[in-house]
């Protein structure tokens, strides 16, 4: 068997940083985004996933980019997301006279970060890829310029980003300076035994790092302002699919590079769990702004996703794998439906705007009611297999994570209430006036979506299981 | 093994989605759609009825295990198992028979939406077979919980006037209750490596997981069932629920906490049942009595009923727990017939609801004056609710007190104060409803039941009646299973 060569490793990352590159001249010889120009980022997008999915696995630039089932999993994923992401995008802009021909580009390199973020091996890979995805997410939530909350959301976004950058470089120095090595499997053979209290300081820091970035409680208080602020697909976009990949490298750093020290991180991520759900729950009760809502919403779900990490071993990544994918089917379908509904040209936004619109538009709020009641955990729907998976994890795991379980799956009765005020509004509340046909490709992805979390789902998750299983075994021993 | 299992569960769901195919060709607020819709879903109850019925003929009721079994591997260990026993198919029964009911009384007192409407009935009933069929935690929990959204929305979108309340306590409540048991199902999938209700019925459970697995499962199917302190959902959903909503409500869905308790609490944590006894019984008694009481001080016509309900599971919890075969088959027995009774009676309230828009019985009196028939009905119906020989009732309750009397003393006797306290508020709200004076003009121009209602009450007296008159064709079908789970109860805890 022969060794495959880096660039056959990273043919993912080459098809989109050059096609990136192609497409930045294209638009800017043309000046504008036409049809053919969506279609051949997509177009790339969909090579990088077939490509990611079909590549050899093994490891490039010594150890620093990882391509194994695990990365292979994340990938298609995230690369599907940005594929969907564009026509969405790219659509809803054009409607409101901003459609730029940056906005694929940018989704196509924050795809590339993404995935690398997926691959990453060592601290610099890490740190860099997190960069590439995260400067290229803070233009688009900004990219609808002359609009003054999209605005404020970006530069929100931007200096807590920022912040969260800064803990995660410093977290990465403190481990690299106490350990001698940036490679995860190096820093693993290096605090085997011994706790060592510099790298543990330098692993607390990666994880507020992570938790900014994953919206966990208590680094969330950036996501309800930056939700409400952003336009909706973009926010559909940064609310999926940049959290698989953190979570992703997450579960990767933790157990290949931490993997002996289990019992130091594994209660940071019980208390990072239980907060989110707990603040994910009680604060959308009070909220008004769907997106907001929602906001809450994803807080709480990555502290369920949180438990599974915290079982540990394969079961756990395993778990968590599940769940996240499943979640990024619902916010996706679910910001999708957002981006497709307004009323006199205005998007939908609070409660009362929602009211009333199982009579307007049965099949969209057929849709979001879905997604909502997925959220919730609803079984058969979507989500609630991610919750199955990461309970059942929990029961697995160290003892005590139990009652942790348990503690969280009350708090999913607590957010029960503000999704079913959502279904309320749109099934029982009478209507404030008619809205305008939704545009076609939210639609198109809403219905994707939907057909997805229920029934696909139920047939999907045979295949599934062994996926998640196959891709948690590669990210747990790496 | 034909498949008529799941062709029977799922027919339900056929409906649904011939109503959506309409649906989506039709214009929804033509009234003849609403014809259309109505029609489709009362021939797709009684289809589903037949097919039950069919079962219930196929059924053999000397095995004790289960029958028409379906086995699919779906994924994870995970199967879809369906079958049923001589415990659950009468259930099946009394769901398909309670349906097209449901959909009769509904025809002309929904106007509003009947498409949304007629699509979450079938729903309910299709979900609520599943999970009398289910022979897999997993997938017992999927029709548990989901059936949750269409009573939400029956009685969020039809309800009375303070419906939204109502109905988010109805979810949130039994919500609560399922997440608990859902924590202690995958407990028990962890334990014991399967999710198989025969392997788990199996399976021996040590007694401290069986304490903890046991209160869990308590939380679901004492909020489900209810028991007292956990009942203060129930008289809300059902004042606001529409008068189907509360038949399915009162004649169904409280049985899932019956049959849950004789599914699982009882033979798969033995022990713990055991332990947790003299706790029930004290809640049951408590039911039984206070809620009594409760129901005396009611002055509206469904708070009253559902009360009543209350009192009359506390009957089913006793005669659950007494884990001996009198109990057992009593509560069974009491399950099924409380399913008619109170159905009934929901459906008689909705009679004069119809009508006068008011359950106020300070309203009404005087109402076998204009309507004899009527009056001869609920007449029926209040005597089953009562207890009186020769009605349903009757079996049940002497049959669960019995039990009851073999396993504690005092309990029994307390609780059979019971029977005399339900003849109390029952004969007095029947005697201020309907005798004395015509006093209240509103009434001088009350109709009696036209032949819609006439029809819808004609199989309901049949089935009181012949229930109490020849129970044995209830026991012989549930004695094999219930005589096994009694042998197995025993065997496990010594008793």
């Amino acid at each position: 068997m022969t060794v495959p060569s880096a660039s056959s490793l990273a043919t993912p990352e080459l098809i989109l940083a050059g096609s990136a590159l192609i497409l930045l001249i294209w638009g800017a010889f043309r000046g504008r985004a036409d049809a053919a120009f969506i279609v051949a980022s997509i177009v790339a997008l969909l090579a990088a996933a077939v490509a990611a999915a079909t590549g050899p696995l093994g490891r490039a630039f010594s150890g620093g980019l990882i391509v194994d089932q695990g990365s292979v999993f994340a990938k298609v994923f995230i690369y599907l997301a940005c594929a969907a992401a564009i026509p969405l995008g790219d659509r809803w802009f054009a409607r409101r006279d901003a459609a730029k021909f940056e906005y694929p580009v940018l989704v196509i390199i924050a795809g590339l970060g993404m995935g690398m973020m997926a691959s990453a091996g060592d601290l610099i890979s890490l740190y860099i890829s997190i960069e590439l995805q995260s400067l290229a997410l803070y233009i688009l939530a900004a990219f609808l310029r002359d609009d003054a909350k999209a605005s404020e959301a970006a530069l929100k976004y931007f200096v807590l980003g920022a912040l969260s950058s800064g803990l995660l470089l410093y977290g990465a120095s403190l481990v690299y300076g106490f350990a001698g090595s940036t490679h995860f499997n190096v820093i693993a053979a290096a605090v085997r035994g011994h706790s060592n209290i510099g790298v543990l300081a330098g692993l607390v820091f990666l994880m507020c790092g992570f938790g900014f970035k994953v919206s966990a409680a208590p680094f969330h208080m950036w996501t309800p302002d930056v939700y409400e602020g952003a336009t909706a697909p973009v926010v559909g976009f940064f609310a999926g699919a940049p959290k698989l990949a953190a979570m992703v490298l997450l579960a990767r750093l933790l157990s290949q590079g931490f993997g002996t020290s289990v019992r130091d991180w594994s209660q940071i991520l019980v208390a990072m769990a239980l907060l989110s759900v707990g603040i994910g729950a009680f604060g959308g009760l009070v909220q008004n702004n769907v997106k907001r809502l929602w906001a809450y919403s994803s807080i709480a779900t990555i502290g369920y996703a949180i438990v599974g990490l915290a079982a540990g071993g394969v079961i756990g990544i395993q778990s968590m794998l599940m769940y996240m994918v499943l979640f990024l089917v619902d916010v996706t379908g679910f910001f999708a439906c957002l981006a497709g509904l307004t009323r006199n040209g205005k998007p939908l936004e609070t409660m009362d705007d929602f009211a009333g619109l199982m009579r307007e538009r049965p099949a969209t709020t057929m849709c979001m009611t879905l997604f909502a009641l997925s959220a919730l955990g609803l079984p058969p729907l979507g989500e609630f297999w991610g919750k199955f998976y990461v309970f059942r994890a929990a029961w697995s795991g160290p003892p005590g994570l139990g009652l942790v379980a348990v503690a969280a799956l009350v708090g999913s009765v607590v957010a029960a209430f503000f999704y079913l005020r959502l279904v309320k509004a749109m099934w029982l509340d009478a209507s404030p006036g008619p809205t305008d046909t939704p545009a076609i490709e939210s639609r198109a992805i809403a219905y994707v979506m939907a057909l997805i979390a229920f029934p696909i789902v139920l047939f999907a998750l045979g295949a599934l299981d062994t996926w998640t299983r196959v891709a948690a075994t590669a990210l747990a021993h790496g | 093994m034909n498949g008529i299992l799941s062709i029977t569960v799922l027919s339900p769901l056929i409906g649904v989605a011939a109503i959506m195919l309409l649906r989506a060709f039709a214009k929804p607020d033509d009234p003849r759609t609403s014809e259309a819709v109505r029609w489709i879903a009362l021939a797709n109850t009684l289809a589903t009825l037949g097919l039950s019925v069919l079962m219930v003929a196929q059924f053999d009721p000397h095995k004790s295990g289960f029958q028409f079994v379906e086995d699919l591997n779906w994924f994870s260990g995970v199967h879809y198992r369906m079958g049923v026993d001589g415990i659950s198919i009468l259930f099946v029964l009394l769901t398909a028979f309670l349906l097209p009911l449901c959909i009769v009384a509904s025809w002309k007192s929904i106007t509003n939406r009947v498409v949304e409407y007629m699509i979450a009935f079938l729903m309910l009933e299709g979900m609520v077979l599943g999970v009398f069929c289910a022979l897999d935690l997993i997938v017992f929990y999927l029709y548990f919980e989901f059936q949750l959204l269409p009573m939400f929305l029956i009685i969020g979108i039809w309800g009375g006037k303070n419906r939204l309340y109502a109905a988010f306590k109805f979810f949130l409540y039994t919500l609560l209750g399922s997440v608990l048991m859902l924590a202690a199902i995958l407990a028990m999938v962890v334990i014991a490596h399967t999710s198989s209700i025969p392997e788990l019925l199996a399976y021996k459970f040590s007694p401290a997981v069986q304490t903890w697995l046991w209160l869990a499962f308590f939380a679901s199917f004492a909020v489900k069932m209810p028991m007292w302190p956990f009942h203060t959902w129930l008289p809300d959903a059902h004042v606001e629920a529409p008068t189907a909503g509360s038949v399915i409500l009162a004649g169904i869905l409280l049985k899932m906490g019956g049959y849950g308790f004789m599914r699982f609490s009882l033979p798969m944590f033995p022990n713990a049942s055991v332990l947790f006894t003299p706790m029930v019984f004290t809640l049951s008694v408590i039911a039984i009595i206070y809620t009594s009481l409760v129901a005396f001080r009611q002055t509206d016509f469904k708070k009253l009923i559902a009360y009543s309900s209350v009192a009359h599971m506390g009957f089913v919890t006793l005669g659950l727990f007494s884990g001996n075969l009198q109990g057992e088959q009593g509560a069974l027995f009491q399950m099924i017939s409380h399913g008619v009774i109170s159905g009934a009676l929901f459906l008689c309230v909705g009679v004069v609801y119809d009508r006068m828009h008011t359950r106020e019985i300070a309203f009404y009196g005087g109402l076998a004056n204009r309507m004899p028939f009527y009056a001869a009905v609920f007449m029926l119906f209040t005597m089953g609710n009562v207890g009186l020989p020769g009605t349903s009732g009757f079996i049940g309750e002497i049959l669960s007190l019995t039990g009851t009397y073999g396993a504690s003393t005092w309990p029994a006797i307390l609780a059979s104060t019971g029977v005399i306290l339900s003849a109390v508020y029952a004969l007095n709200v029947y005697r201020n409803v309907t005798f004395g004076e015509l006093t209240n003009p509103a009434l001088a121009a009350i109709t009696d039941l036209d032949r819609r209602e006439l029809t819808l009450f004609v199989p309901l007296i049949v089935a009181t009646l012949w229930l109490g008159l020849q129970p044995g064709l209830v026991f012989n079908i549930t004695d094999a299973s219930v005589s096994h789970l009694v042998g197995v109860y025993h065997a496990a805890t010594g008793r």
